[in-house]
């Protein structure tokens, strides 16, 4: 065997796209990438969305997502180049010597089959094992994986295990054939902090002891500075720089790299509570219809005027839960909440159009948030009409105003959601919640759907307009990093209670609760060997979500 | 109990409880609609005496509800009364001819099910291309051109010009099975393209929605060929919406082929109740309602069941 398993040269991706109201023409997605990969080395891709990343990833095995095809170029896989196989040839390299394992375990899972036989599949039906030894090899690499009763685990179905045990499988799904090369595309991006951590240390393990290749794709290079032998950063389809995980990280020459390497840029003074708080919200206990327990267990928090609260925990935390009682789409069985310095109705019908106005909301996916069918004017100022019944000429002012508070300009009036990018969407979102005037914006994971680029430039947005309008945010994240950027107070929540909460300072540093020490030491850090070092310093298992 | 027993008991419930509610709209239907048995029977010439007499010993001047009872009551037992033109026992005269008719539905059905689910599976794997549009091209004619239509036209062309087999579906049981499915070879014929392109395209469509799936990409990328893809990832999780279809389509050759009966002249129930319609024979259409209804409520109950079932949520809680 060569000492290249993987030669990739010149490799040229393109794909049709259907603006809206235009023809159809074809674009340019990667242009022009070449790199190298030895047995057993692993090659991390990094870059933001759009970055082409995936599409390289995929394109080692000769496949095309959607509309995506390869125009040009050679991708060399143990001495062939697989773009010139037939369709049978391709068929034999997938599954047998390149696999792959998706960001999302639990939709890349067939349903309707027990875990087993889908981890097997490719194994058997490549002729790799019989279906015997390929069961064999996947309960030794169940176990490798540190998953739970693995002589068993192979039985159920995908719906029956957690997000971070099936995103395990699927590592076991990618290793059981012995391929000489795994595509991993986002690996952990799909899972809390700190399941991450324990799936990160599985994947590098099996990585080491099965002696397979890799390519690792993520847009967090944290994570991927953790696993990686090699770097390459792209950013449009282009290679900006390619070099050692040593040198990427610790002496990056490009500033797009540096841009990438150096820490959140924000810097937010916290505020000491001055006046009364705008938001209150006492004894809280909720549970949901028709279910036996409860997922909110006497919260307290403030929320004091001008101010951002950070509500931070992972994913069954009980976060958003809060969000909905405080909205009134979940009447709490406990508890009350007072707001402006008036009790609010725990029912969403009980609460008066001054409340809904003062109370808005900011989304996750900003692109489901908008009706598609209406422009950027008429977005922004639906709420102009329908709170201050705002018409014509005083209207379109007012939205032009808006629309330069969100840096985009009276430009975008005519636009519609699918011409802006990610940013922009979330920008018109901000936009529309801020012309009702509230005292108060729910933000729910405002940031979490963007590149980090994009989301510092919202965070910045966010704290420049807090300063003009002095509205309180109730933030909600699982990003301690958007977290220590933003926030004045903070709000640990794990298991439905409040663990930890006050001023950002104290939150943030020593003594610490062992949950609030886990959840911090989990988030990654850029710097090589940290993975090893935390995992060695654990106190406490993870929640293993 | 577990939760999928229970879910399955709430659906079969319902299905009792709508057959009992079709019960009272039907009687009710047959109460309300204008016209007189009586003067049906015995014509235009009938001495008012006679009519009277008549009225009174077919029940008729009895108060609704209690003439609802005693049919429900005696249809449960199988009893569905005597029809009023004939004085035939009416389960008896059905019997034979509700056999005849699932006969035929059942053969259409054996042909016609596996049929429309291979197309819409090749029609799947050739998406966009020639076989895909063919097959769509042909069913949605057959199934466009009104069903007596087709019926003469293979009569004339398999009956009558090639002579393959008969122009007229006569069975009696002292025929061999084959010679039975000989007899009613053009009925089948003309049932199954009636309810092909239905299926066809339900499959089709239903298989192209769990295409678009992220665990279908995962199945490609394990090498598996085109068919392998369809049949083992995305057809199981295509039958919930597929099996539905089928059973509409079922109940369909089940209530829905008197036309085909009467073009055939087939002794089957769609026959029998056009005979009876014609003559305001109350009791017949009744039962025959009652037992259209059934079917049909049976068949969807089938489907619910086959869907709940499939979903591997339901049959494996966590």
């Amino acid at each position: 065997m060569s000492d290249t398993l993987l030669k990739v040269r010149d490799l040229k991706i393109g794909a049709t796209v259907y603006p809206p109201g235009e023809r159809p023409r074809d674009i340019d997605i990667v242009h022009g990438v070449s790199f190298d990969l030895a047995p057993g080395k692993v090659l991390g891709l990094i870059g933001e969305s759009g970055a082409g990343k995936s599409t390289i990833g995929l394109a080692s095995m000769a496949y095309g997502r959607g509309g995506v095809k390869i125009t040009g170029g050679e991708v060399w896989i143990n001495g062939r180049d697989i773009l010139k196989g037939s369709h049978k040839d391709i068929r034999k390299l997938r599954g047998a010597e390149v696999t792959y394992v998706s960001q999302s375990a639990a939709a890349s899972f067939n349903p309707a089959k027990k875990i087993m036989d889908q981890v097997v599949e490719a194994a058997v039906e490549q002729q790799k094992f019989s279906r015997k030894e390929a069961e064999a090899r996947a309960r030794v690499l169940f176990a490798k994986l540190g998953l739970p009763d693995p002589d068993n685990i192979g039985d159920r179905y995908p719906h029956q295990v957690s997000g971070g045990q099936l995103q395990r499988c699927m590592t076991a799904l990618a290793l059981c054939p012995e391929p000489d090369l795994v595509v991993f595309d986002e690996p952990t991006t799909a899972l809390d902090v700190t399941t991450q951590i324990d799936v990160l240390m599985a994947i590098k393990e099996a990585i080491r002891d099965t002696g397979v290749a890799a390519l690792y794709i993520t847009h967090d290079l944290a994570v991927v500075a953790q696993v990686s032998d090699d770097i390459m950063v792209l950013k449009m389809g282009n290679t900006v720089e390619y070099g050692t995980v040593d040198q990427i990280i610790n002496a990056p020459q490009e500033e797009y790299t540096k841009a990438l390497v150096s820490v959140r840029s924000i810097e937010h003074e916290e505020k000491a509570p001055t006046e009364e708080p705008v938001l209150s919200v006492r004894n809280i206990t909720a549970r949901y219809k028709g279910t036996q327990f409860d997922v909110l267990h006497n919260v307290n928090v403030d929320l004091y005027p001008g101010q951002t609260l950070a509500v931070v925990g992972e994913s069954g935390s009980g976060k958003s839960t809060l969000a909905r009682v405080i909205t009134g789409l979940l009447p709490p069985r406990e508890g009350e909440i007072e707001f402006a310095g008036r009790k609010l109705s725990s029912d969403l019908n009980g609460r008066s159009r001054e409340d809904l106005r003062e109370l808005q909301m900011i989304y996750q996916m900003a692109d489901v948030a908008m009706n598609p069918r209406q422009t950027v004017g008429t977005i922004i100022g639906r709420p102009l009409e329908f709170y201050f019944g705002m018409r014509g000429a005083e209207k379109k002012k007012r939205i032009v105003e808006l629309l330069d508070e969100i840096e985009l300009g009276e430009k975008f009036m005519d636009r519609y959601p699918a011409e802006l990018s990610g940013g922009q969407k979330q920008r018109v979102c901000i936009a529309r919640s801020l012309a009702a005037k509230p005292k108060m914006i729910i933000c729910d994971e405002v940031t979490s759907a963007l590149d980090p680029l994009v989301a510092d430039g919202i965070l910045k947005l966010l704290l420049d307009l807090q300063k003009i309008e002095n509205v309180a945010y109730l933030f909600i994240t699982h990003d301690l990093a958007t977290v220590r950027a933003i926030s004045d107070n903070i709000a640990v929540m794990y298991q439905g209670k409040v663990q930890r909460y006050g001023g950002k300072s104290k939150v943030l540093n020593p003594p610490f609760d062992d949950y609030t020490d886990l959840l911090l030491s989990s988030v990654p850090e850029m710097k090589l060997g940290w993975l090893e070092e935390v995992i060695a310093h654990r106190k406490m298992e993870s929640a293993g979500n | 109990m577990s939760p999928i027993v229970k879910l399955l008991a709430q659906r079969i419930s319902l299905s009792l409880l709508l057959l009992l509610l079709i019960s009272v709209v039907i009687f009710a239907g047959t109460i309300v609609l204008p016209g007189d048995v009586a003067q049906s029977i015995l014509g235009q010439s009938a001495t008012p005496e006679a009519l009277a007499n008549l009225r009174a010993e077919l029940g008729v001047n009895d108060p609704p509800v209690q003439r609802y009872f005693a049919w429900l009551f005696g249809a449960m037992q199988g009893d569905l009364g005597t029809a009023l033109t004939s004085g035939q026992d009416i389960a008896q005269a059905l019997s034979s001819r509700i056999g005849n008719t699932l006969f035929l539905a059942f053969w259409a059905a054996v042909v016609a099910v596996p049929l429309a689910i291979f197309l819409g599976l090749l029609a799947v794997r050739f998406k966009d291309r020639w076989p895909d549009k063919l097959i769509s091209a042909v069913t949605l004619a057959s199934i466009s051109i009104p069903e007596f239509l087709i019926g003469y036209v293979l009569m004339y062309f398999i009956a009558v010009k090639m002579r393959w087999a008969p122009s007229v579906a006569m069975i009696n049981d002292s025929m061999s099975l084959l010679e039975k499915l000989h007899s009613i070879a053009l009925p089948v014929a003309v049932l199954t393209l009636v309810v092909l392109a239905h299926m066809m395209r339900m499959t089709r469509a239903a298989i192209l929605n769990v295409m678009q799936s992220a665990y279908i990409e995962t199945a490609e990328l394990k090498g598996l060929n085109a068919f392998q893809v369809i049949y083992r990832h995305a057809f199981p999780n295509a039958i919930a919406p597929i099996v539905n279809v089928v059973m509409i389509n079922l109940a369909y050759l089940v209530v829905g082929v008197v036309v085909i009966e009467v073009v055939f002249v087939y002794p089957g129930m769609g026959q029998y109740l056009v005979d009876h319609v014609s003559k305001r024979d109350v009791p017949v259409v009744q039962a025959c309602g009652l037992i259209f209804a059934a079917v049909y409520i049976a068949l969807n109950m089938f489907a619910d069941i086959v869907a709940i079932l499939s979903n591997p949520r339901l049959r494996h809680p966590k």
